[in-house]
């Protein structure tokens, strides 16, 4: 039992991960309508900005501040020289699905011209030592995971329903030409949800890094259960995101510990949440149904 | 001097143009209609008077140009613009539909300016909190034009309002944007092809046809015209 508990804290931990990925990629959806498949990496190469200054002597809750700034200028810089140049995502779908890959491959070279290929070493937020939790011992930065995406989630929460930019962004989500219309700066609009999304994605990276270890491949992995996440709880949902992150890292560190056939393939579950989710459910748990009218 | 003054306006999408050197005006406080049948190039030209597509010619708004300007920098100058079909936010309440008509704005005057047009629409006031997408055409119509003002703007453009409204609704409509139109004093330009119920609305009228304008005068000398009552008002 106890054994059981530690692998649930080890997949939620993870799942924090996930879910702060699929954050991320919910805000890209919601204005974009697109999977953004450059989150990854643009939050990789945000994490090494955080290395970066906490290698020139920052602490490292302030070098994660930096490097959440540094996110936010990456992700507004990349949607005004790279994505809007291309055109309306609802228009151009693919052409613009075609840049974010090219971007997930730009910043991936530039991550290894930059800093190299070899693993970095990433200091963890938390610490190392661990915790008792219902006689289970836990590491401080599986808990520390959950309490940031606990904090993130308030955030988004607070952005999106409090203030007027989270109302302008709610507003081009759901309809960007009467937003313009009635006075709303939509570019404006468009490059503070990417600016947020890279953010954010620097927090995941910084809390994932210790682990593998930071190199310019930090991402992908996490990518692939963010997308598994928000599959499961549906594309333009936050709370889907969070609950859906968390769902597939429990998933993803319980199953193969106990099933002898994913112990291999430990991707596989997630997969199979994916390929379920979309025959029996496409939106998602928490996704509205589009109803388009012709 | 005229608010609106567009002169020679020129306007299309891709090769294929709609819109032949348009002249004409509205004046402050003025209700003007240009009537036009389906095709006619009616939402092209308020389109491009709002700066949503390319256009030619010259667009001056209280004698300066805005031909080309940004439509959210439009409506910070003073011109709103309710689209054909209404363009209500469909995911945002009726409340959150009314602040962000209010974006431009930075006085402190909102909240009060939201509770004035819930009393001028009292139906807006009851669903404040329910998602605009959710009500009827003619409530999204009254939340349009409402949300149009929350700028406090000097000119609303208004396209086709009786657009899949039952007369009923759509003769409510006109009713409510006239008074608005004596009661604030803000200038509005409709398109519209409903003829009997635009030329009560308003004072002066241009006809359009085929991206050009065949016909122009008061709403009086029109309504008299052999040639319109023959193609618009159906006697």
């Amino acid at each position: 039992m106890s054994e059981l508990l530690q692998y649930v804290f080890i997949g939620l931990g993870n799942g924090a991960v996930y879910a702060m990925v699929g954050l991320g990629l919910v805000v890209i959806y919601r204005s974009t309508g697109l999977l953004n498949f450059a989150q990854g990496e643009l939050a990789m190469f945000a994490t090494f900005g955080v290395w970066t200054l906490h290698e020139a002597g920052l602490p490292i809750w302030l070098a994660l501040l930096g490097g959440m700034a540094i996110g936010f200028a990456i992700g507004a810089i990349v949607h005004q020289v790279v994505v809007r140049p291309v055109g309306d995502p609802h228009q151009k779908p693919l052409a613009v699905v075609i840049v974010t890959i090219g971007l997930f491959l730009g910043f991936n070279a530039l991550a290894q011209l930059i800093w190299g290929t070899n693993e970095k070493e990433f200091a963890t937020l938390f610490g190392n030592s661990e915790v008792d939790v219902l006689g289970t011992l836990v590491d401080w930065q599986k808990l520390g995971a959950l309490g940031i995406l606990a904090a993130e989630a308030l955030v988004f929460w607070v952005i999106f329903q409090k203030t007027k930019v989270g109302l302008g962004m709610r507003a081009v989500a759901s309809n960007p030409e009467s937003s313009a219309l009635v006075g709303i700066p939509v570019t404006r609009i468009l490059m503070i949800g990417w600016g947020l999304a890279v953010s954010v994605g620097a927090v995941a990276g910084a809390v994932w890094a210790p682990t593998p270890g930071l190199s310019s491949n930090l991402m992908q992995l996490p990518l692939i259960y963010g997308f598994a996440a928000i599959t499961l709880g549906g594309f333009d949902s936050f709370v889907g995101a969070v609950v859906g992150g968390l769902f597939v890292g429990v998933l993803t560190d319980v199953v193969p510990r106990y099933v002898d056939a994913f112990e291999k393939m430990t991707l596989a579950p997630a997969f199979l949440v994916i390929l379920v989710v979309l025959l029996v459910r496409p939106q998602g748990i928490f996704g509205r149904k589009v109803v388009s009218r012709v | 001097m005229a608010l609106l003054e567009v002169q020679g306006l020129t306007a299309g999408y891709g090769i294929v143009q709609v819109l032949f050197g348009l002249d004409f005006s509205v004046d402050a406080g003025e209700a003007v209609v240009i009537l036009g049948a389906n095709g006619s190039g009616k939402t092209t030209t308020l389109r491009a008077v709002s700066g949503m597509i390319a256009a030619g010619g010259a667009v001056r708004f209280d004698g300066r140009s805005v031909r080309g300007m940004r439509p959210d920098r439009l409506v910070a100058a003073g011109v709103s613009h309710v689209p054909q079909g209404r363009g209500t936010i469909s995911d945002l309440t009726v409340d959150e539909n009314l602040r962000a008509g209010a974006y431009s704005r930075r006085d402190r005057g909102i909240a009060a300016d939201i509770e004035h047009w819930y009393s001028v629409f009292p139906r807006l006031g009851e669903r404040r909190d329910q998602a605009a997408g959710s009500m009827s055409g003619g409530e999204q119509q009254m939340l349009a034009i409402a949300r149009a003002f929350m700028s406090r703007p000097r000119l609303v453009l208004l396209d086709e309002p009786s657009l899949g409204l039952a007369p009923l609704v759509t003769r409510e409509v006109f009713d409510r944007v006239g008074d608005l139109v004596r009661d604030t004093g803000t200038a509005v330009l409709v398109v519209e092809q409903n003829a009997n119920l635009a030329l009560a609305f308003a004072s002066r009228a241009y006809v359009l046809e085929a991206g050009r304008i065949v016909n122009q005068g008061s709403s009086d000398e029109l309504r008299g015209d052999e040639s319109i009552r023959q193609a618009y008002l159906g006697s």
